[in-house]
């Protein structure tokens, strides 16, 4: 695994940074029947960067994070991955840009008909075809070690706790060496102590693999242990973008509202 | 007034946006499937699924309807003086209608059910959406490799639909009056030809399309939790057996015009 990571870093120092951010979304709206979710967003993220996307429920959060992902298109605005705009792109081209990314949903949306272990196997076993099968198995357990549940590679998904369930969706994400993570509510429905222990796995993967990240989550807690720099919605639009430090001496009532939750 | 005028509007429009709809569906699905990389393993697992799982059902149902067909048959023609013409009556009844539409109709009951359910289950807990984020393409690993399955599998499971209500239809004869089996078939099949039989038995190919197509199309459509999942289970039952008896009132025109 060592080797893989090292790899991936190598590859990563490599890449000239040319200036162009990694994630760029401009101007984007998106709207459900009547409902305007998102009303003009913009928001950038760097290579090796990590941005925590924070606001109330129901504020499109998760939108955001999908319309990156390409899970949906915007009404307007363009979305792009290191340059190139993704909004319309068929789905083959698409898996190409989606390659460079993990995505861990809320809900971990784990594959309930494999087993831990198959769940971090499958995107290796559709584009890792020249690993043999001994190779994917080392390097499935070695992905398992690090959020420590090697031990459970053989139990079904419906075996294993929601915490657990988050680190195997965390590991499945993170099988192709991704560029960029993308976390959809990473402590939603832990308790207190897990999410800490979450954070700190994040941040310990983030380290390791200079990857860059985008969080979202209404956890102010965890926004602030994972990311360096935070933007807060409200009614589809980016309020404030900035340190912790920037958004506690901010005078915007919404922001001060927000921070003393 | 303005009210029944409004649900005619609604309803006009929900018609034209469901084939809408399945139109880019078949779509996608048709330009994953032609192109690679291929998902053979799905493909080999769905093979299995579709085929090998639904031949004990088809078998029985063919069984039923071979004993249902030599009764019936046997008490018919007696009423009009032509009880020689009880082989080939049983035959082309069992091969050139009843096999080919109880296969589908039995097939759609338990693959379409199966299906539609089991991939609206994986939509609403974005299992569908994970394997898209891990770009993998799902309309080709989930819908072209069921829908190829169940084009593949029909004809094969007609043929044992058919092979088990001849012989259970000739067993049912022969219990009554003697009749040997050679005889029942050199009865059956005299003057037949490749025309009468092998369309009707290849049509099914068709079922096997319709059944697949509509059970991926309502599964992968889904919303609304476990009330979405039973929604498109029945959905794909109902509207795959719907329109494979529709699509069966083309075809046979057709095997008529074009065969006989």
């Amino acid at each position: 695994m060592a080797t893989a990571i090292d790899n991936a870093m190598k590859q990563r120092s490599a890449q000239q940074d040319d200036g162009v951010p990694f994630v760029a979304v401009e101007n984007v709206h998106k709207t459900f029947g009547v409902h305007r979710v998102l009303n003009g967003v913009s928001l950038s993220v760097s290579r090796g960067e990590a941005l925590a996307v924070l606001g109330r429920s129901g504020t499109g959060k998760s939108v955001l994070l999908r319309l990156i992902i390409g899970l949906e298109k915007p009404d307007t605005g363009s979305v792009c991955i290191h340059g190139q705009d993704i909004v319309g792109l068929a789905l083959d081209r698409m898996g190409e840009i989606r390659k460079k990314m993990g995505y861990l949903f809320q809900h971990a949306a784990l594959y309930d008909s494999l087993t831990v272990g198959g769940n971090v196997a499958f995107p290796m076993e559709h584009h890792r075809r020249d690993l043999s099968k001994a190779e994917r198995d080392d390097r499935v357990k070695q992905l398992l070690a690090e959020v420590g549940m090697e031990g459970d590679i053989d139990k079904m998904p419906s075996d294993i706790s929601g915490g657990m369930q988050k680190r195997v969706g965390l590991v499945r994400a993170l099988a192709l060496e991704p560029e960029i993570l993308l976390l959809d509510e990473p402590t939603a429905g832990l308790d207190p102590i897990s999410s800490a222990e979450f954070n700190e796995l994040i941040l310990k993967l983030q380290r390791e693999r200079q990857m860059a990240s985008i969080v979202v989550t209404h956890d102010l807690h965890s926004a602030k242990a994972i990311a360096g720099r935070l933007a807060l919605l409200n009614e589809g639009n980016v309020v404030i973008e900035g340190t912790f430090s920037d958004l506690q001496q901010s005078d915007i009532g919404f922001v001060k509202e927000f921070l003393n939750q | 007034m303005p009210s029944v005028a409004a649900a005619a509007s609604g309803l006009f429009n929900g018609f034209f946006e469901w084939f809408g709809s399945l139109g880019v569906f078949t779509w996608q699905v048709l330009k994953a499937a032609v192109t690679p990389p291929y998902e053979w393993r799905e493909l080999i697992r769905q093979l299995d699924e579709v085929g090998s799982k639904s031949l004990p059902l088809v078998v029985m149902a063919g069984a039923a309807i071979g004993v249902i067909i030599s009764l019936e048959a046997r008490y018919s023609l007696s009423r009009f003086g032509a009880k020689s013409m009880f082989s080939s009556t049983l035959v082309y009844s069992v091969i050139q209608v009843m096999g080919p539409v109880l296969t589908g109709l039995v097939v759609s009951g338990r693959v379409g059910a199966g299906m539609g359910a089991e991939l609206a289950s994986m939509k609403v807990t974005e299992q569908i959406d994970a394997i898209e984020a891990s770009a993998i393409n799902p309309y080709r690993l989930l819908a072209a490799t069921r829908i190829l399955a169940c084009i593949l599998m029909l004809p094969l499971l007609t043929l044992a639909t058919d092979a088990c209500a001849l012989m259970s239809g000739w067993v049912a004869q022969a219990l009554v009056e003697p009749l040997s089996f050679h005889q029942f078939i050199s009865s059956g099949f005299s003057g037949a030809t490749f025309n009468a039989f092998l369309p009707p038995t290849f049509k099914t190919a068709v079922y096997g399309l319709i059944i697949g197509l509509i059970a991926c199309f309502q599964g992968m459509r889904t919303s609304g939790g476990a009330a979405g999942v039973g929604r498109a289970a029945t959905n794909s039952v109902v509207l795959g057996s719907l329109f494979l008896i529709l699509a069966d009132v083309v075809m046979v025109k057709f095997i008529l015009v074009f065969f006989n």
